[in-house]
Parts: structure tokens; sequence; C-alpha cells
């Protein structure tokens, strides 16, 4: 393809399914998706497309890469959708390898193009019917087929079985108990306010950002619970497949918990793909206009507590500190503002990157760069440029990235670009600095 | 009938014709897709449609706007420019007036020179800018500049028609109406048709992001 320049990348999950595949299947497929599954938008939204190329710009990828033309998002669609329709659906091989390569780890599907669009076309939308084409035939990244396989399997991303979690919030029950008088955490408790519904790594591997979550719920006083069943993992990793089938059996599993638990509210800890997956992209394709059970974001329920005079702030953070505004929370669901708040109470030295809010640039993980695992760290890292750039900006010390993705994308972009600064979860901040009252003290 | 009776009679008729009709067809045909996606009609919403719409007409209403001063300025004088003329221009109210006896409001000719002027240079700047600019290049095809082409000609051949210059008057504004109605032709089946889907894309595109995102796109 002319102007596609790309080092070769080998990724199992690309590779090895394109050789299975033959021209019936790929022809189906497109047939499927393209026909059957996509609507009018598909149509309009590229044939309005004047190719004017302002929202080249807006996008992170395309100015990490010196304003190579490839990486603008209309381009995208061009050298995918727009391949496509040209060879009126009959692709070789080598073609589906590009709009997997593409579609999975050259757009984080952040939606800023969008912005930029004088149409508003929704360029992330044509880029997810790509994912989903390759998603039906099995072309994906191996890491992000693996968790979406886990999710069939056992609803949580790490093929964690149901006795390790229960185990895991009673060890960590346990050393609560050192920090806070008679530590109780209820598993499947009925009736509760709050069901909490936690990420798979933070059951995994990061415990010590669990157990600061927990010790935020306790010291704040809220009758919550978390589910004593399989479902208690938030992540649905089959919205960057947009395998839908997996995507609504995660969600519906969510509120059926809720439901047989009669809690009042869902809420999840800071991640950003699964707030929007659960809260409206997948409630949707179940059926429901909007959320059957109030879902909030740990953003949301932080602000509450503060608001509410639920905790308190004891010691202020010091060093200078920045705000990773995460795509799926801000851009797409507002909350700006609520994490602004909260990160004012928090730090007495704030500076914002610019742009913010619903203007800022992804991290370059978002959209399952981060989960296409190793193969794809390069792509990542080489798209963050611009966002590393903001960072070293600000001259902030501390990054707050209230999402795991960005959390762990900034991770990797400060330890590759050797920026002198760390990233932090809001949980993590809160309760180091948080007054636990008197009452549970040990 | 000479060449100039048959582009201002009969051709002009089927013009119109085939522009009103291919528009109710695109419109009834969207409308009617429409209803099997469910995002569509399930989430409009007015309010943040009519806001998307004000902050996207407004010149550097926009944060993209803002962005992009330059070609921002450019392509919104292109675009009034391009709305207004043909329908503010005095010799083209004359022509109604001529024919159905109908008539409205005229621009100064002084300002409708002045627009047609400014529309073609903003029209040529814009070409320029799709053969230099890098991206712009790499995503434009040939269809992107005929079109463009053809809107300049059109102004161009409209203006040498009023001033009768380089040819006589019916021949130049002949070929200026000749132009003119292919153009017209053109919008319902070509790329030229953002004239309406614009509003259609936007106002998804808003109720999106307004009501189910609670963001801006703008």
């Amino acid at each position: 393809m002319e102007g596609f320049v790309r080092k070769p990348v080998f990724d199992i999950g690309i590779d090895k399914t394109i050789e299975r595949l033959d021209k019936q299947k790929i022809k189906r497929a497109i047939e499927r998706v393209l026909n059957e599954e996509a609507t009018v938008r598909f149509k309009i939204f590229l044939e309005t497309c004047m190719r004017c190329g302002m929202c080249s710009e807006s996008c992170h990828h395309y100015l990490s890469h010196d304003r190579d033309p490839s990486y603008a998002p209309a381009s995208k669609v061009k050298l995918t959708l727009g391949d496509l329709i040209a060879k009126k659906g009959k692709i070789e091989k080598a073609d589906l390898k590009r709009y997997a390569r593409i579609a999975f780890t050259e757009c984080n599907l952040c939606r800023r193009c969008t912005q930029f669009c004088p149409f508003g076309i929704d360029i992330a939308y044509l880029i997810s019917l790509v994912r989903r084409l390759c998603g039906v035939l099995g072309v994906a990244p191996q890491f992000i087929q693996d968790q979406v396989y886990s999710h069939m399997s056992s609803y949580n991303m790490l093929w964690f079985k149901q006795d390790e979690w229960i185990d895991t919030i009673q060890w960590i029950e346990d050393e609560l108990r050192y920090e806070i008088k008679n530590a109780r955490i209820p598993l499947g408790k009925k009736d509760a306010d709050i069901l909490l519904l936690i990420h798979g790594l933070e059951a995994k591997y990061m415990t010590p950002l669990l157990s600061n979550m927990l010790k935020i719920m306790l010291a704040s006083g809220v009758d919550f619970t978390l589910p004593d069943t399989d479902g208690w993992d938030y992540t649905n990793k089959s919205l960057y497949m947009h395998d839908f089938e997996t995507m609504t059996l995660v969600t519906k599993r969510h509120y059926e918990i809720a439901s047989k638990l009669r809690v009042k509210r869902i809420l999840i800890t800071e991640c950003g793909h699964a707030y929007r997956a659960a809260l409206y992209e997948s409630a949707r394709l179940l059926g429901w206009k909007e959320a059957p059970i109030p879902f909030i974001h740990a953003v949301e329920f932080f602000y509450e507590i503060l608001v509410q005079g639920k905790i308190k702030i004891a010691h202020k953070v010091k060093e200078k500190a920045t705000l990773q505004d995460p795509c799926n929370i801000v851009r797409y669901r507002g909350l700006g503002p609520k994490l602004r708040f909260i990160v004012r109470q928090l730090c007495e030295d704030f500076v914002e990157m610019t742009p913010n809010q619903e203007y800022n640039y992804c991290c370059s993980s978002g959209g399952g760069m981060v989960d296409a695992g190793p193969p794809w760290k390069g792509a990542r890292i080489e798209g963050g440029k611009v966002k590393i750039e903001q960072i070293k900006e600000t001259g902030a010390s501390l990054v707050i990235a209230p999402c795991h993705t960005c959390h762990k994308g900034i991770e990797d972009l400060i330890e590759h670009y050797k920026v002198d600064a760390h990233v932090k979860f809001l949980a993590d901040l809160i309760a180091e600095h948080m007054e636990i009252p008197e009452r549970l003290r040990p | 009938m000479t060449f100039f009776e048959i582009v201002r009679g009969p051709l002009a008729w089927v013009s119109f014709l085939i522009f009103f009709l291919g528009l109710v067809y695109n419109l009834y045909n969207f409308f009617k897709k429409a209803k099997k996606d469910k995002i569509l009609y399930g989430y409009f919403s007015f309010k943040h449609t009519i806001r998307s719409y004000l902050f996207w007409l407004l010149p550097f209403g926009s944060y993209s706007m803002r962005q992009r001063p330059l070609f921002t300025a450019i392509s919104y004088v292109f675009h009034v420019g391009l709305l207004l003329t043909p329908i503010f221009f005095l010799g083209h109210i004359e022509l109604w007036k001529e024919s159905w006896g109908i008539s409205w409001w005229a621009l100064p000719n002084i300002v409708s020179d002045f627009l047609t002027v400014l529309t073609i240079i903003c029209g040529v700047i814009l070409l320029l800018r799709r053969f230099l600019v890098k991206d712009v290049k790499y995503l434009s095809t040939p269809v992107d500049y005929a079109l463009l082409v053809l809107v300049i000609l059109v102004f161009l051949t409209g203006f040498l028609a009023r001033y009768q210059l380089v040819f006589t008057y019916q021949v130049i504004a002949g070929l200026h109406i000749l132009l003119g109605e292919v153009m017209l032709i053109f919008i319902p089946f070509t790329k030229l048709s953002h004239i309406f889907y614009f509003w259609l894309i936007r106002a998804h595109t808003a109720s999106e992001f307004g009501a189910v995102r609670r963001s801006k796109d703008y």
C-alpha cells in the first residue's frame, strides 16, 4: 500500500490465524459485518468525508510519528475500509493483516478526531467496524484474544478461579486489620448500598491497590459488598475486539449479581473501558437505554465521599502533580470537573496538562493497545511521544492517572523516555493521605 | 433552439428536478435505514444538536476551528460565498423574475462581485492545499480535485459572464448555467452531498457527545 511503511511485527493472534483463513471465510465475515451489522452510519460517514485533513492534528499517533500522513485518522479509514470498498470486498490476506494492524495498534478509539471533524464523522466507529471484522475472523492480537477467552470461561480477564478470589479477599481483610479495627469485607451481602466490582489485575498482581481501595471504603463507612461468585471483575476486554457476544455476557452478569444482591448502586475502581462498556456500550446492545442499576466510577465515588465529608484528607501531597484525563471517563462521560475537585483536595501544587479535559490526548495505550501485549509495546511507546512531551511541559513529578490503562501506559512512557516522574492512582493517594477515624484505629 | 435557450430552459428544469428528487431520495433512504440503527433515533437530543450546530456554524466557534485559524478562515469565506452569491446575486434574481415573476432582496452588485472573487481565490487556495499539504494530498482522490475545480469554474464563468469578458454573453453565460446545472445534479450523488449530511451527522454526534457522553463535540 502506497505510503504505508511499517516495521514488521509478529503476533501469533494475527499472523497465524490469517494463515488458516480462506477467501470464502473472509467474504462471509465482510458480508456479515459490513452488510448486516453496520448501519446507515457506515455509509454516510464514508460518503461525507471531504478529506479536508482537519482530523490529522487531533491524532496523537499522527503527531508522534512526525506527521506521517498514513497515521492521520482519515488515512486509517482510507487504508482499511476505503481499501476494502475499492477492492469490492475481494481482499488478500496481506490486506487483512494491514487492517488488523491499523485498527488494533494504530488507533486507540479515543474519539478525539470526532471532536475535530467539521461534520462530526465518528472515525472511531469506522475503525471499530474494522476491529469487528477482524475479531469475527479471530484475527486480533493474541493477548487480547486470551483475555477474551478468559472472560468467556471465568468472567474475569486472568483465568482467576473462584476460590482464589475468596481467598484473596480474606487475606486482604486479615492484613487490613493491622490498620483498621475489626476490618470486615463483606462478600455477597444482600441489600447493601454499593456493590464494589474490581479489576482483574487488582486481585492478581496489584493487591496493594485493592487493599487501599477497601481501606477507603471502610474508612468512609459506606455500606458495601463484593460479589461472592464469578463476575467480580468489571473489566470487559471483549470491547477491544468488538466481540459483542462476550461483551454483553460479561455486562449482563454484573447487573444480574447486583440485582440478586439487591444493591442500590454498582461501583468500580479506577478503570476506563469497563465504565464505558457497562454504562452504555453493552447496555445498549442488551436493549437497555441506560444502565438499569446506577453504575458509578471510583472518581464519582471519591467526589461524593469528599463532598459529604465521609473521609478527610489529613495532609496534602507536597510534590508538583499533574493529571491525566482518561478518555473513557472524561471525553466519554464528562467526569473532568469531579476529577479536578478531588485532585485539588489532595494536592497542594497542581498543574494542568495542555490541552486537558475533553480535549486531552490519549495516553496511547487505551482502546486495547496495552492489552495487545509485548509485541505492540513499541507501537504505544512511539505513539505516546505527544503525551510524554505534555507531561514534561508541566514539570510535574507526580502524574495522577485514574485508569489502569493510562497508569500502565504512562509508566512505560516515563521509563522509556527517562522522565523524572512517577504515576499514581487516586486510591493510592487518598489512602495514603486520608485520616482514619478515631473509632477505626486499632 | 440555441445552446443558451436549452440551458436556460429545459436543462434548468431537468437539473432542479434531479437535484430535488435526489435530495428527497437520499433523505428518505437515510431515515428509513436509520430505523435499523438503534442508536440514531433512540438517543437523539434536540438541545445538544442545536448547541453543536451553533458552535460549528459560528466562525471559530469550535475548538477544532480555533486550532486551524487560517484554514478555517479560508474555508469559511469559501462556503459563505458559495451559499450567498447564487441566491442573492441580482442577476440571478432577475432571471427568476423574468421566468416566474418572483423576486427577493438582492446583494448590492459590488458586494456580490467581491464575494465571487473571494470565493474563487479561496477555492484556488483550497485546491493548492490539496496539492501541497502532505496529509491532505495523501487523502485526496481525483474526485476531490475534480469537484473543487467544478465549483471554481462555476464561479469563474459567472464572473466572466457578468462582465461579458473573453466570450460573448450568450456563450459564457450559457457555459456558466450549464456548469451550475451540472453541479446541482452532482450534489445528491457525490461528496457534495455533505451539504445536507452535515446536519444529520452533526445531530447524531452532538447527541452522543452531549447526552450520552456528557462531553463536548465542538
